[in-house]
């Protein structure tokens, strides 16, 4: 399986984390990733209320440089804004004409074109369809059995593309956290928004998302992540959600590939377990044996 | 290509064209995680839209609140595209240069330049113009905890040492060509 791999800009910054782990556990599925060389940021959700055509092209440039590098394999983008908008871009390359055009006509003036070639897939489709719980079980080292995990698979990866799993009861997650040994932790939050960058621009909005999603997940050990803003979200504002929710909410916070990376046993160091802002006492004894 | 320029074209008029066919039935307020903050529900904004009401719309803030994740798009039975209207709403908002929207604005502006000066985010460079055009010390205070803990971390780009550098200049300034020369093309390609 060979993929040409977009990490986009939180994956280098505040997700450098998501991205070894990323990293470490595709090359120990046997997955070979192809970093897009000189890829530049897709335009976050900032780009879009500025000028349409400003994101597709912004995005469209990444497929444009995967499209020229040698060997074949669909893009794999692990941040579900990424996504999104590689996949939009890549869908009016597909499919609509006129749009191809004028993003190639913007693309021109840094010499490049994009065709819509192979396909933009997310980090955890691959893992869930193309190596599946059933090609990953056999690689765990061990069990994290006794470990409750919540699923939370957030916005973008599920909607509005519909590609991979049930956008609003999405199921994909289960059978690689059951692969671990771990118990999926049974909630209704999974695909409920985590308020994305309200945090930033409207943080009583914002705050209020969290609470709500942390709050769900008592009782469970620890919270799954695949996106480097539902991340930061649930992770790093949980003290502050806390204080404004006036209880606890403090819970730990990973992502898929480190929780899958752990039951490969994959080093800490190499998951970026560090980096992590939350993992509390009780969890770090389970999951570091 | 031009129809955009003529002088009575309504400035709602691409987004009227993509939610003209609600019928009010709320699905996406109830839908919404947000619809409690916002001043006008989600379904109130698209009979807002319909009946041309710019004024009372750019003072809303509820498209400031769509944190865009496509629940009203997905379960509205219509099948229309209401999370790009809203991003939509966004953008006349800011090219209007409302001033009650003004940070979010400095926000995804701060954040465009410095992606056209170095093809990549820079989290310290971005936020410290942001800061900077908003010009409200109470703003940065408000990231201070969070950020020392990133920068503790090492999660937080310094600014030095840098692999790679790719301004995008020329694709920005293509871009805001061909925009100007046909803005209401963004809207169709929407609809497409």
């Amino acid at each position: 399986m060979n993929y040409f791999y977009y990490p986009g800009c939180s994956l280098t910054g505040s997700a450098r984390e998501y991205d070894l782990a990323t990293r470490a556990v595709l090359a120990a599925a046997g997955a070979t990733l192809t970093e897009i060389d000189d890829w530049t940021c897709c335009g976050a959700s900032a780009a879009a209320p500025i000028s349409h055509l400003l994101s597709l092209s912004l995005s469209a440039r990444n497929l444009a440089l995967a499209e020229g590098m040698a060997s074949d394999g669909d893009v794999l983008v692990p941040c579900s804004a990424c996504y999104l908008n590689l996949k939009k871009a890549h869908t009016v390359l597909k499919t609509d004409a006129d749009g191809r055009a004028r993003i190639n006509a913007a693309l021109s003036a840094v010499n490049l074109t994009a065709r819509g070639r192979g396909r933009v897939r997310h980090l955890l489709d691959v893992l869930a369809t193309d190596l599946g719980s059933g090609g990953l079980a056999p690689l765990m080292a061990r069990s994290l059995s006794g470990l409750s995990v919540a699923p939370y698979y957030g916005c973008q990866c599920l909607r509005p593309f519909v590609e991979f799993d049930n956008p609003e009861r999405p199921v994909s997650m289960a059978p690689l956290i059951e692969a671990t040994g771990a118990d999926v932790f049974a909630w209704e939050m999974g695909a409920r928004c985590c308020g994305a960058a309200l945090v930033n621009t409207q943080p009583e909005a914002g705050l209020k998302r969290v609470a709500a999603i942390l709050r769900a997940a008592k009782g469970a050990d620890l919270i799954v992540t695949v996106c480097p803003m539902c991340q930061i979200n649930l992770d790093a504002w949980q003290a502050k959600a806390s204080r404004i929710a006036g209880e606890d909410l403090s819970i730990s916070v990973l992502y898929l590939p480190q929780l899958l990376g752990l039951a490969m046993g994959l080093s800490a160091e190499a998951l970026g377990l560090n980096l992590n802002l939350v993992i509390l006492e009780g969890v770090r004894e389970k999951i570091e044996r | 290509m031009n129809q955009s320029n003529e002088p009575n074209t309504h400035p709602l008029a691409a987004i009227q064209s993509m939610v003209r066919a609600c019928i009010q039935c709320g699905t996406c307020t109830g839908s919404c995680p947000n619809a409690d903050e916002m001043d006008l529900t989600p379904r109130h904004m698209w009979r807002r839209v319909i009946m041309g009401h710019l004024d009372r719309i750019m003072t809303s803030r509820t498209f400031i609140l769509c944190s865009d994740c496509y629940t009203c798009t997905l379960r509205c039975p219509r099948g229309l595209p209401l999370t790009d209207a809203m991003e939509m709403l966004k953008g006349i908002a800011f090219a209007r240069q409302e001033k009650k929207h003004r940070h979010p604005r400095h926000f995804y502006e701060q954040f465009l330049a410095t992606v056209r000066r170095h093809g990549r985010i820079r989290e310290l460079e971005f936020m410290s113009r942001y800061f900077t055009t908003v010009r409200n010390p109470m703003v940065p205070l408000r990231f201070a905890p969070m950020g020392l803990k990133l920068i503790q971390k090492g999660k937080v780009e310094l600014g030095f040492g840098h692999a790679t550098d790719t301004p995008l200049a020329p694709l920005f300034d293509k871009v805001a060509a061909m925009d100007q020369a046909a803005p209401e093309s963004a809207a169709e390609e929407d609809q497409a």
